[in-house]
């Protein structure tokens, strides 16, 4: 694989399925190898209910333990621990057959009574996963035998599968798993220290098809310039996630590497406070979602990379569809709108600025931008750790910069107490619809129908899609290109001999 | 016994007078640095409470929910009022519990040390290389200020004072290994002291960064104080009593120039500590410094506590050490008290 352009996603996805088939290099390479990863995102524990971060995903997901059913790279749901599964003719219960000869790396086998204390772990009173609400209908566990789960919900929920895909299962005889792990994927835990590496080795009692490598090393870097340093000097054999463009040009063009752009989830938006004047008025916002040139603003951040968005809705969510049409540049009738909406002379707001990048950066292009359309931004530059209590909880805010970078997280704005405070009857109706629809298609339907809304209503500016930028050295491959929910499958990574 | 060393006697006065002023000085420097202790502690106890924002929040995501949020409030402690987290702050303080970290859970006395397995070797690392830099170094550029090397040491000395620490350490890195592949760019093997060889080598370029940088400026000190020994009158007496300028220099004019010099270099020795913090970041070592900007970023409260409380200790420490090695080496400082020299 070479550099791909983001023009040509699909041949990038095509190719690395290809990369993934375990067949592709059979005869090539070291099957003990140790794959060394680098990343920005260290775990801060290693439980994802407890503020660990997003670095849990990268290391654990699929890896270290598995879930009912699996996100995969390309953005499908696929079973996993579940061998089969029946929904009651009402949609209230379901019924799930685990998969024979699990074990847990403790040795302990599988049984149905670890998934109901592993969902327990998530819809728990003490839980901190971001996870629980999208859980919420769920009633009762019960566990007939020791194969069989049956989950009854309150109201219907199609995504229950997807939303299944994010609950690890763990031993129900693990208590704290903080800092150790019991789970039933393919790498057990070797050795963790803060602030430096994680160590995963092939676990030989895997249930299924054996890792192609013997051990994978997650070396943690603070600083994007020293993680890309480390690839050079051979430090590490592939980079998760490319931060900054800039650092691209050594590693094009070189045939010592592999560049990959995959599909990311990670959408840069201004949001603005939906309650308040002047956002509470639809004209204020198409204005200013018109005043933008998303295009330019996309080039000067990340070059050639990332991809335009008319909405909350990315590529690889079933229910995108293209509606960068829908406001797109304009400034004179940006400042039609703004005269339309009693604002000839524009206004002033405040943008709340997380304090990393490339929020500073964008903040002071839209800053250029409004103030050609008569509209004054005064930039506020706040932590993370401050966004959260200001904006997140207080919802004390005019504007802010945000990226969001969960998939198929359009149901937000079928929330109006989410801290943008969108407040659509008809988007709130056709999103919860959605979630108790019949069928995916009928599910699909209706978020397709919320997502033209919402561009319709220019609920948020969305600015652009982050691009996901993989580097590798040459001789590595099998790696997944998109990690989604900041996912990194391991196990079918080879390194050539 | 050379004329030269009675001197030296009158000047120390009388031997016996030796011991006791110094064990009544430490007794009392410790007082103050408990004292400090305590100061520090209270106003890291405020100064992070002013910060805007929550610790629970490092704990929660978007779509966290209120109950959640409530819970993890609760969980942290963030929910109580300010004077009873004061006072369980300052009665675990008391008891030396640092606590355990709202993120990780982990203890912060063992995080600590571990952390303190990588700042302490490169901070002392750093220090003696430093040292062995610029002492001759310094001598030289005193001794010798009319040749031209000398002026040369002076200035290129001058210009490493000028240049910021990550500057040196992102220019070594691309000479040593991107360039030259010798040496590893950064981080620190997961197995840490345990695996020397490769512990070892991820130092080098860090202690080196540090060595550079700090020797420039304690190169000058050295210089100076060599140069005012060289006009002093007790080495004119030493020679005129016999002494070759070599003896000279080392037998009377080390001891008096490393009095000015030992103070300054509590404080350098101080600073190379908390310069280790920049030092970590630009070559990704687990130290302290990459611990507490973490911690700060998460305002996870036990883990900054510990770590700036640890930090205070040991620069309070490395300071008293310095007042106690000065007053060794001079004698005259020794009846002083308690105060700054």
């Amino acid at each position: 694989m070479s550099l791909i352009s983001r023009r040509n996603l699909l041949v990038a996805t095509l190719l690395a399925s290809a990369a993934f088939s375990p067949l592709a290099f059979a005869q090539d390479y070291d099957a003990d190898a140790t794959i060394r990863i680098g990343s920005l995102y260290e775990p801060q524990n290693l439980d994802n209910t407890a503020g660990a971060g997003q670095g849990i995903n990268e290391a654990f997901n699929g890896n270290v333990y598995e879930a009912l059913f699996q996100l995969t790279d390309a953005g499908t749901v696929e079973p996993k621990l579940s061998a089969d599964y029946k929904v009651s003719e009402d949609g209230l219960t379901y019924t799930f057959t685990l998969k024979d000869g699990v074990t847990f790396h403790s040795g302990e086998p599988l049984t149905a009574a670890d998934v109901k204390y592993s969902i327990e772990r998530v819809t728990a009173e003490t839980s901190k996963s971001s996870r629980k609400k999208s859980l919420s209908t769920i009633t009762s566990i019960e566990t007939p035998d020791d194969k069989t789960v049956v989950i009854t919900l309150s109201a219907r929920s199609i995504s229950l599968p997807y939303n299944l895909s994010y609950v690890w299962i763990v031993n129900d005889k693990a208590a704290d798993i903080t800092a150790t792990e019991d789970g039933t994927g393919p790498y057990k835990l070797e050795e963790w220290r803060r602030g430096s590496a994680l160590s995963l080795a092939r676990f030989d009692g895997y249930w299924g098809d054996k890792p192609t490598n013997g051990e994978v090393v997650y070396q943690y870097f603070t600083d994007a310039t020293a993680l890309n340093n480390a690839l050079l000097t051979n430090a590490v054999d592939v980079i998760t996630s490319v931060q900054s463009p800039d650092s691209l040009a050594q590693f094009t063009g070189n045939s010592a590497y592999t560049v990959t752009e995959g599909a990311s989830t990670t959408k840069e938006i201004l949001a603005y406070n939906d309650r308040v004047a002047p956002f509470d008025n639809v004209k204020v916002r198409k204005a200013l979602a018109r005043a933008v040139d998303k295009a330019k603003l996309l080039n000067s951040i990340w070059g050639d990379y990332g991809t335009l968005i008319g909405s909350f809705v990315p590529p690889t969510d079933p229910w995108y569809v293209d509606l960068t049409g829908v406001d797109a540049y304009n400034p004179d009738s940006a400042k039609e709108l703004l005269t339309e909406a009693g604002y000839p002379d524009g206004f002033e707001f405040t943008i709340d600025t997380p304090d990393y990048d490339p929020h500073p950066l964008v903040a002071q292009f839209l800053q250029s931008e409004f103030a050609k359309v008569g509209v004054k931004a005064n930039i506020n530059i706040i932590t993370a750790n401050e966004w959260y209590t200001k904006v997140y909880q207080e919802k004390n805010f005019q504007a802010t910069l945000q990226e969001h970078v969960n998939h198929r997280d359009i149901v937000f704005y079928g929330n109006p107490d989410f801290y943008w405070g969108y407040n659509n009857p008809e988007v709130v109706k056709l999103i919860a619809g959605a979630e108790s629809a019949g069928s995916v298609d009928e599910q699909t339907a209706k978020l397709t129908e919320a997502n033209k809304i919402i561009a319709e209503d220019a609920a948020s500016n969305w600015l652009y899609l982050y691009p996901q930028i993989v580097v590798s050295a040459s001789n590595v491959t099998g790696y997944p290109v998109n990690g989604l929910n900041s996912q990194f499958f391991a196990y079918g990574i080879q390194k050539a001999k | 016994m050379s004329g030269p060393y009675q001197w030296a006697r009158i000047v120390s006065g009388p031997q016996n007078r030796k011991t006791r002023p110094i064990l009544a000085y430490t007794l009392r420097r410790l007082v103050i640095l408990l004292f400090s202790l305590l100061v520090a502690a209270v106003v890291l106890f405020i100064l992070l409470r002013l910060l805007p924002g929550d610790p629970a929040n490092a704990l929660l995501g978007v779509g966290a929910t209120e109950a959640q949020i409530a819970s993890a409030r609760a969980q942290v402690g963030s929910d109580q009022p300010l004077y009873v987290q004061f006072i369980s702050f300052i009665s675990n303080l008391a008891r030396f519990d640092l606590g355990t970290s709202f993120v990780s859970r982990a203890s912060v006395v063992e995080e600590i040390g571990n952390r303190l397995s990588v700042t302490l070797p490169l901070t002392i690392l750093g220090f003696v290389a430093a040292l062995i830099i610029a002492v001759p170094l310094g001598i030289i550029a005193a001794v010798r200020s009319t040749k031209w090397y000398g002026a040369a040491i002076s200035v290129i000395s001058q210009l490493g004072i000028a240049i910021p620490v990550f500057w040196v350490g992102i220019l070594l890195v691309s000479l040593f290994a991107i360039n030259l592949r010798l040496l590893p760019s950064g981080g620190f093997p997961l197995k840490g002291w345990a695996n020397l060889g490769e512990a070892s080598t991820a130092m080098i370029l860090p202690v080196l960064t540090i060595s550079l940088v700090m020797s420039a400026s304690m190169l000058r000190y050295v210089r100076a104080a060599t140069l005012e020994v060289l006009g002093s009158d007790y080495l004119r007496t030493a020679r005129a009593l016999g002494s070759s300028f070599p003896e000279a220099l080392i037998r009377h004019g080390l001891r008096n120039g490393a009095v000015p010099v030992i103070s300054i270099l509590g404080i350098e020795l101080a600073s190379t500590f908390l310069g280790a913090v920049v030092i970590e970041r630009v070559f990704s070592l687990p130290g302290l410094g990459s611990m507490l900007l973490l911690a700060i970023q998460q305002r996870d409260y036990p883990n900054v506590q510990g770590v700036l409380f640890i930090s205070t200790l040991l620069v309070l420490l490395i300071g008293f050490a310095a007042d106690l090695t000065q007053r060794i080496v001079d004698p005259r400082l020794r009846d002083r008290g308690a105060g700054t020299p």
